[in-house]
C-alpha cells in the first residue's frame, strides 16, 4: 500500500508539465519583485518603515508553493469526484460573503477572518470550473446535442456570476463571460462568439464617436453602418459561399455611396439614417430573391444577422440617451473614455500611459522608476502593476511579461487538447479563458485600449486571494494532467 | 471516448485569438514606449508636482448682510520625503518653527504612521505641521532656502465677526480617515465641516478644489507648468450663505440667557427663517480655530453644562402650559369643544384623581382657559375626546397624535441644521406596551393633556407652533439658511405645511394667547402698540426646579416675529420665560428696549438660574 503511494507520487512529478511550472515560477516570481519595486521607498532603511506588500506577497508564494504541493499530491479522481460538491461549498460561502463582509467602498466581497481577508469570488472560478467539467463528463455528454445542456452549463456559469454581482463586484463577475470560449470549444456554433465581438465593438463605436456629422449622422453610427455592410457582404461571401451575390451587393453598396456623396459634396442634404436603412432594406430583400434555395438556412441566417445588427444599432442609442439615468450614461461614457474623469480613473490611465511610455526601450531600471511612484492611486501594486514593469524594464521587459503570458496560455492549450477525458479538457480550457480575459482586460486597461475594469493581472498584482486562486486552478491542473499516462497503466 | 476533430480545431481560433490580442497590445507598447516620444520626454528625469489649489470656502452673512464667518489665511508646513534625501537640519528647522526636537519628531512620525496618515507616500507632498501662524509663517518662508524639499502651503480657515451663534454656524476641522473614505473629494489633511450650518451646507460651502500640475527635475526643483497648465484645473470658490438668522438679536439673546440653562428660538412666521436660535450655556466659535482647536475642543467636551449641545433643537423638554393651544385646536376641531364650551375648575380637574390648578374664575370657556392656563379645562376636554362614546381610546388617541405630527412634534421638523431632536409623541401601541395590554382611558394619560408625562418638545418645536398660530394654521419648515449664492435653497424651506385644523380655530386660540397678555398669565410682556399674544408654560420635572417656558408671537394680526423661550430649572414660566420672551419681541420689532422696561433687561442680563439647575457638581 505504501509502495504504491510513492510510486504514485513519484509517477505524478514524473509526469508534471514542467514548461507550465517554470513558466508559473517565473511569472510568480517577477510579480513579487514588480510589487517590491511599484511600492519600494528610498528611505526605507532610514526609518522604521519596512516593505510590506512585497514582503508579504512572497509569503503568499511560499504558502502557494505549498498550497500546489498539496494539490499534487491528493489522488486526482478527488477533484472530479468531489467537484460538485466544492462548488456547492463554495457558492455557500460566497451567499455568506453578501451578508456578513463589511461594506468596503461600496462592495461587499471581502471575508474578514482575523488578520486575513480573502474575496471568496476569487475561489469561485476553480469551483465553477471544475463544476462545468464534471457536467461536460457526464455520460454521453454532447453540448450541441440539447437544449436543456446549454441550459445546465449556463446555470453553473451563472450562478457565481449573480452572486458576485450581488457583492457589488462587478468586474469578478464580468470574468465569467469568458467561459464562453469553452463552450465554443465544445460546439457551441461560432456565430455566438462573432455576434458578442459584433455588439461590442458596435456599441463602443456609436457611443464614443458622436462628432463630427456625416450625412446627418453622427459619425460613430455612419461607421457602424458602414461596418454592417462590409459584415454582411463578407458573411455572404465565406459563410453562404456565394461570391456572386456577394460582388452584386458590394457593387450597389459602393455605386449609391458615391451618389450619395457627389450629392452631398454638391450641396443636396441627404439623410443618412433614410439612406442606410434603405440600401440596407433593399439589398435584404435583394439576397432573398437571389439566393440559392438549397443553402436557405445560411443565407437566413445572414440576413438575420444583419436585420438584428441594425435593430442594435438603432436601439442602442435610443437606450442609451432615452432609457439610462445621466448618472449611468456618464459612468459609460468615463468608461469608454469620452469624458475625462479628472479625479478618478480617467487621470490614473493618462498616468499609466505616462508611465509606461517613460521606460522607453530597456526602461529605466530595476526600481528606478519615478512616475509609478508619484502616482496618487492606491491601485499601482495591485490592478496597475504593469505600469511598474512597463516603466522600469522597458518594452523589452513588458513585451517578455506578455509573451510569457502568451506561451502559458498556449501551453495550456497544449495540455487541454492533450487530455483523455472531457473533464481535463474542459477545466483546462476554463483556466484558458480566465487567463485570457483577465489578461487582455487588465493590460488592455493599464495601457489605455479597454475601459477600466478592476481586475488583477494574474501572478502579478498584489494580494493572497488572487494568487491563490490562479494557483488552484493551475496546480489542478497539472494534477489532473500528470495522471494521464496513470491510466494507461 | 472518441474526439471530435473538427471541433479541436477550435484550439486554433482560440490560440489565434490570444496571439492577435497579444500583437496588438505589442504594438501599442511599442508605440507607447518606443516610437511615440513624448511620453518618454515628459517623464526624462521629470516627475509631476500635483499642487493642490485650495479654493476659498463660502463666506456666512447674516439676514441684514452682516458678514459673520470669513477665512483668514493659515500656513502648513509640507515636504516631498524623497527630495529631503532623509536628512535635514532638524535642529536649524526647530528653531525656526518654534517647537522642541521631541514634537519635531513626533510629528515626523505621525506623518509616517500610517494609520494616522494613510495617504502617505515618500514621493508626494506630505503635511509635517499645520496652523502656522502668520509670524512663524513670515520667519519660515526667509528661511526655506535652508531646508531644501520645504515648503509651505497656503490654507483658509475661519475667522469669526463675533463671538456668538457657535450652534448654528459650526465649524471646521480636519477631515479624518472615515470621511476620505467616504467622499472622494477629500484627501487627507482637508478640511470640512463640523456641526453647524457648516456641517450641513458642507457641499456648497466646500467649492471645488482646483490643481496645478508641475514639472519637477530630479533635485526636486519646480521647472514650470506641465504642458503649459493645460491640465490645470482652477478652483471654484464656495457658495456664500445668508442665513435668516438676525445677529444682533442673537447676541442680544445670548445676552440674556447668561448664567441660565435653556434655549431661545425665535422664527419670521410667514418664512419660516429662524430669527435666532440661543442655546445656553455657549461658547465663542473662535475657540474651535488654528492651533488651539483641539485643546479647547476636549474643554467643551469635558464640561458638565454642556455647550457644545444645542438645546435649541437637540433638547427634548416636557412643553408644559405651552402644550395647551395644541389641545385647544385639537379639541375645536374633533368637536369636543366648541368656543364656548366651559368646563368647571375647583383648584383643578377633580375626577376620580386630581390635576390641581390655581385660583380663577369657573367654569370657563377655551379662551380665558389659555389665559389662566387652566389645567383643568384641558383634562376635560382630554377626558371627552378621548373617552368619546362610540369610539375607542386608541382609536381618539391615534387621531391625537396624528394631529400633533401634523404640527410638527414627535418627529424631527427638518431644520438644516445637523443632529435635530425628534422630541416624543406617544401612539397607542406605546401606551399598550406600558400598561402591558390592561386597559388605559383618558384619565391614565391625563397628564398628556397640559404638556407633562411622557411628552416631549424641542424648543424649535415650541417656536414652530407659535409660529403656526401665528399664520393661522400653516407653517414652513423651520431654517437658519436664507440664500446660497447662485442657486436656490432646498424646496422643502418654501413649501407651506398645513395641519388640518380650520383656521378659525386658530384664530381662537391666538386671541385666547392675547388675553393671557393682557389680563392673563403673561402680563409682563404687555408692550403697547405691539399686541403681544403668549403663552406662559411651567413644566415639572425631575431634576429640580420647575422649568420656565414662554411661548408667543407679535403683533396679533400680520405677525413678524414667534417666539419660544425655555429655561431649565428656573420657576414659573412668568419669572423668566416671559421677561425673555418679550424683550426678544420687544428688540427685534422696536429695535431697542424702553425706558420703564430696562429694570428688567438689567434683572435679565444678572440673574443665575445655573445654581438652582439640576447638573450635578462634580
Amino acid at each position: 500500500m505504501e509502495s504504491k503511494n510513492i510510486d504514485a507520487n513519484t509517477s505524478v512529478f514524473r509526469w508534471l508539465d514542467w514548461p507550465t511550472i517554470i513558466l508559473y515560477l517565473i511569472l510568480v516570481v517577477a510579480g513579487a519583485v514588480s510589487i517590491y519595486a511599484a511600492s519600494y521607498d528610498f528611505d526605507r532603511a532610514s526609518m522604521f518603515d519596512f516593505n510590506e506588500f512585497s514582503g508579504k506577497q512572497f509569503l503568499w508564494i511560499g504558502l502557494s508553493l505549498v498550497i500546489g504541493c498539496a494539490i499534487l499530491l491528493f489522488d486526482y479522481r478527488i477533484y472530479e469526484t468531489y467537484a460538485y460538491p466544492v462548488y456547492i461549498c463554495v457558492l455557500l460561502i460566497m451567499v455568506v460573503t453578501i451578508f456578513v463582509a463589511p461594506d468596503i467602498k461600496g462592495s461587499r466581497s471581502w471575508l474578514v477572518l482575523g488578520p486575513v481577508s480573502i474575496q471568496p469570488a476569487e475561489f469561485g472560478k476553480f469551483a465553477t470550473a471544475l463544476a462545468l467539467a464534471k457536467l461536460f463528463n457526464s455520460y454521453n455528454f454532447v453540448l450541441n446535442q440539447k437544449i436543456s445542456n446549454y441550459c445546465r452549463a449556463f446555470i453553473i456559469i451563472f450562478i457565481p456570476v449573480a452572486l458576485i454581482l450581488l457583492q457589488h463586484e462587478t468586474g469578478s463577475a464580468l470574468v465569467y463571460i469568458s467561459l464562453f470560449f469553452v463552450l465554443y470549444r465544445e460546439g457551441m456554433s461560432g456565430l455566438v462568439l462573432f455576434s458578442a465581438i459584433c455588439a461590442i465593438t458596435y456599441f463602443v463605436v456609436a457611443v464614443k464617436y458622436v462628432e463630427p456629422l456625416l450625412l446627418g449622422l453622427p459619425v460613430g453610427e455612419f461607421v457602424v453602418f458602414c461596418m454592417i455592410i462590409a459584415v454582411f457582404s463578407c458573411m455572404l461571401l465565406f459563410y453562404c459561399k456565394d461570391a456572386i451575390i456577394s460582388r452584386n451587393v458590394l457593387i450597389g453598396f459602393l455605386g449609391s455611396g458615391l451618389i450619395v456623396t457627389a450629392l452631398s459634396l454638391s450641396g443636396v442634404s441627404v439623410p443618412g439614417l433614410w439612406y442606410f436603412i434603405g440600401i440596407i432594406v433593399a439589398a435584404l430583400i435583394y439576397v432573398s430573391i437571389a439566393m440559392y434555395r438549397h443553402q436557405i438556412e445560411r443565407y437566413v441566417v445572414t440576413l438575420i444577422f444583419a436585420a438584428s445588427s441594425v435593430v442594435f444599432l438603432l436601439s442602442v442609442n435610443y437606450v442609451f440617451g432615452n432609457v439610462l439615468e445621466p448618472h449611468q450614461q456618464m459612468r459609460i461614457k468615463v468608461a469608454l473614455g469620452i469624458v475625462d474623469d479628472i479625479r478618478g480613473f480617467g487621470y490614473n490611465v493618462n498616468q499609466s500611459k505616462i508611465a509606461i511610455g517613460s521606460g522607453g526601450m530597456t526602461g529605466k531600471g530595476f526600481l528606478n522608476g519615478t512616475q509609478t511612484k508619484l502616482k496618487y492611486v492606491p491601485e499601482q501594486h495591485t490592478d496597475f502593476i504593469f505600469c511598474t514593469i512597463g516603466e522600469e524594464e522597458g518594452f523589452l521587459g513588458s513585451s517578455a511579461v506578455l509573451l510569457a503570458f502568451l506561451a502559458l496560455i498556449l501551453r495550456i492549450i497544449h495540455i487541454a487538447e492533450r487530455q483523455r477525458t472531457p473533464f481535463g479538457r474542459v477545466y483546462a480550457y476554463c483556466v484558458v479563458s480566465y487567463l485570457i480575459f483577465h489578461l487582455c482586460i487588465n493590460i488592455g486597461m493599464v495601457i489605455g485600449l479597454c475601459p477600466v475594469i478592476g481586475i488583477p493581472l494574474p501572478f502579478f498584482s498584489y494580494g493572497g486571494s488572487a494568487l491563490w486562486s490562479f494557483t488552484i486552478l493551475l496546480f489542478i491542473l497539472l494534477r489532473i494532467d500528470a495522471s494521464r499516462k496513470e491510466r494507461r497503466d | 471516448m472518441a474526439k471530435d476533430y473538427t471541433l479541436e480545431k477550435r484550439k486554433y481560433v482560440i490560440g489565434g485569438f490570444i496571439s492577435v490580442i497579444v500583437i496588438i497590445f505589442l504594438i501599442r507598447l511599442f508605440n507607447l514606449q518606443v516610437s511615440d516620444g513624448t511620453y518618454k520626454e515628459n517623464a526624462e528625469s521629470n516627475a509631476f508636482f500635483r499642487k493642490v489649489l485650495y479654493p476659498s470656502r463660502g463666506l456666512i452673512y447674516d439676514r441684514n448682510g452682516r458678514l459673520v464667518v470669513l477665512n483668514q489665511p493659515e500656513y502648513d508646513v509640507m515636504l516631498i520625503p524623497k527630495d529631503l534625501g532623509g536628512q535635514f537640519d532638524t535642529l536649524g528647522l526647530c528653531e525656526v518653527l518654534n517647537i522642541s526636537k521631541e514634537e519635531l519628531m513626533e510629528k515626523w512620525a505621525d506623518m509616517k504612521n500610517p494609520r494616522k496618515n494613510p495617504g502617505y507616500s515618500a514621493y508626494t507632498p506630505q503635511k509635517l505641521m499645520s496652523h502656522l501662524s502668520q509670524e512663524d509663517y513670515g520667519r519660515l518662508q526667509e528661511k526655506l532656502y535652508l531646508f531644501p524639499g520645504f515648503y509651505v502651503q497656503k490654507r483658509n480657515v475661519r475667522e469669526y465677526a463675533t463671538h456668538s451663534a457657535a450652534n448654528i454656524l459650526g465649524n471646521i476641522r480636519e477631515v479624518n480617515a472615515k470621511d476620505v473614505e467616504n467622499d472622494r473629494y477629500y484627501r487627507s489633511g482637508d478640511y470640512t465641516g463640523d456641526l453647524g450650518v457648516e456641517k450641513s451646507y458642507e457641499p456648497f460651502l466646500r467649492g471645488v478644489k482646483g490643481v496645478e500640475i508641475l514639472m519637477k527635475d530630479a533635485l526636486g526643483r519646480i521647472k514650470g507648468k506641465y504642458e503649459d497648465g493645460v491640465h490645470d484645473v482652477i478652483p471654484v470658490a464656495g457658495r456664500d450663505l445668508t442665513l435668516g438668522i438676525d445677529m444682533d438679536l442673537q447676541e442680544y439673546g445670548e445676552r440674556l440667557m447668561q448664567g441660565k440653562i435653556g434655549a431661545i428660538v425665535a422664527i419670521e412666521p410667514q418664512t419660516g427663517e429662524i430669527l435666532c436660535m440661543v442655546s445656553s450655556p455657549t461658547y465663542d466659535p473662535s475657540l474651535l480655530v488654528g492651533s488651539g482647536r483641539g485643546k479647547n475642543y476636549a474643554t467643551l467636551v469635558a464640561d458638565k453644562y454642556k455647550p457644545l449641545y444645542d438645546r435649541a433643537l437637540q433638547g427634548a423638554y416636557p412643553p408644559g402650559s405651552t402644550f395647551k393651544p395644541t389641545q385647544g385646536l385639537i379639541f375645536l376641531q374633533e368637536g369636543t369643544i366648541t368656543p364656548a364650551t366651559s368646563y368647571p375648575c375647583y383648584h383643578g380637574y377633580v375626577n376620580g384623581l386630581r390635576v390641581g390648578c390655581h385660583s380663577h374664575g369657573s367654569p370657563i370657556p377655551l379662551k380665558p382657559a389659555i389665559a389662566t392656563s387652566c389645567n383643568a379645562y384641558f383634562c376635560w376636554g382630554f377626558k371627552n375626546f378621548v373617552d368619546r362614546r362610540g369610539s375607542t381610546p386608541t382609536a381618539q388617541f391615534e387621531k391625537w397624535k396624528n394631529y400633533m405630527v401634523e404640527m410638527g412634534y414627535g418627529y424631527r421638523l427638518g431644520v438644516d441644521l445637523p443632529s435635530e431632536s425628534r422630541g416624543f409623541i406617544p401612539n397607542p401601541e406605546f401606551y399598550s406596551k406600558s400598561f402591558r395590554g390592561r386597559n388605559w382611558s383618558a384619565n391614565s394619560i391625563i397628564s398628556v393633556s397640559i404638556g407633562q408625562g411622557e411628552v416631549l418638545a424641542t424648543p424649535l418645536q415650541i417656536a414652530n407652533l407659535a409660529a403656526t398660530i401665528a399664520n393661522r394654521g400653516w407653517f414652513i419648515t423651520p431654517h437658519v439658511v436664507k440664500e446660497v449664492s447662485d442657486t436656490v435653497i432646498d424646496a422643502k424651506y418654501r413649501e407651506k405645511r398645513r395641519p388640518s385644523i380650520k383656521k378659525e380655530y386658530y384664530e381662537q386660540i391666538a386671541e385666547g394667547m392675547r388675553m393671557a397678555v393682557t389680563g392673563g398669565t403673561c402680563r409682563l410682556a404687555n408692550l403697547p402698540g405691539l399686541e403681544v399674544c403668549g403663552k406662559t408654560g411651567t413644566a415639572q420635572n425631575p431634576h429640580g426646579k420647575d422649568h420656565s417656558a414662554f411661548m408667543g408671537f407679535a403683533p396679533l394680526s400680520n405677525p413678524k416675529i414667534a417666539v419660544a423661550v425655555y429655561v431649565e430649572n428656573a420657576g414659573f414660566g412668568a419669572t423668566y420665560g416671559v421677561p425673555i420672551g418679550s424683550l426678544i419681541i420687544e428688540k427685534y420689532l422696536n429695535g431697542s428696549i424702553a425706558p420703564e422696561r430696562q429694570y428688567l433687561e438689567e434683572r435679565m442680563f444678572n440673574s443665575n438660574t445655573i445654581i438652582t439647575s439640576g447638573v450635578k457638581k462634580h
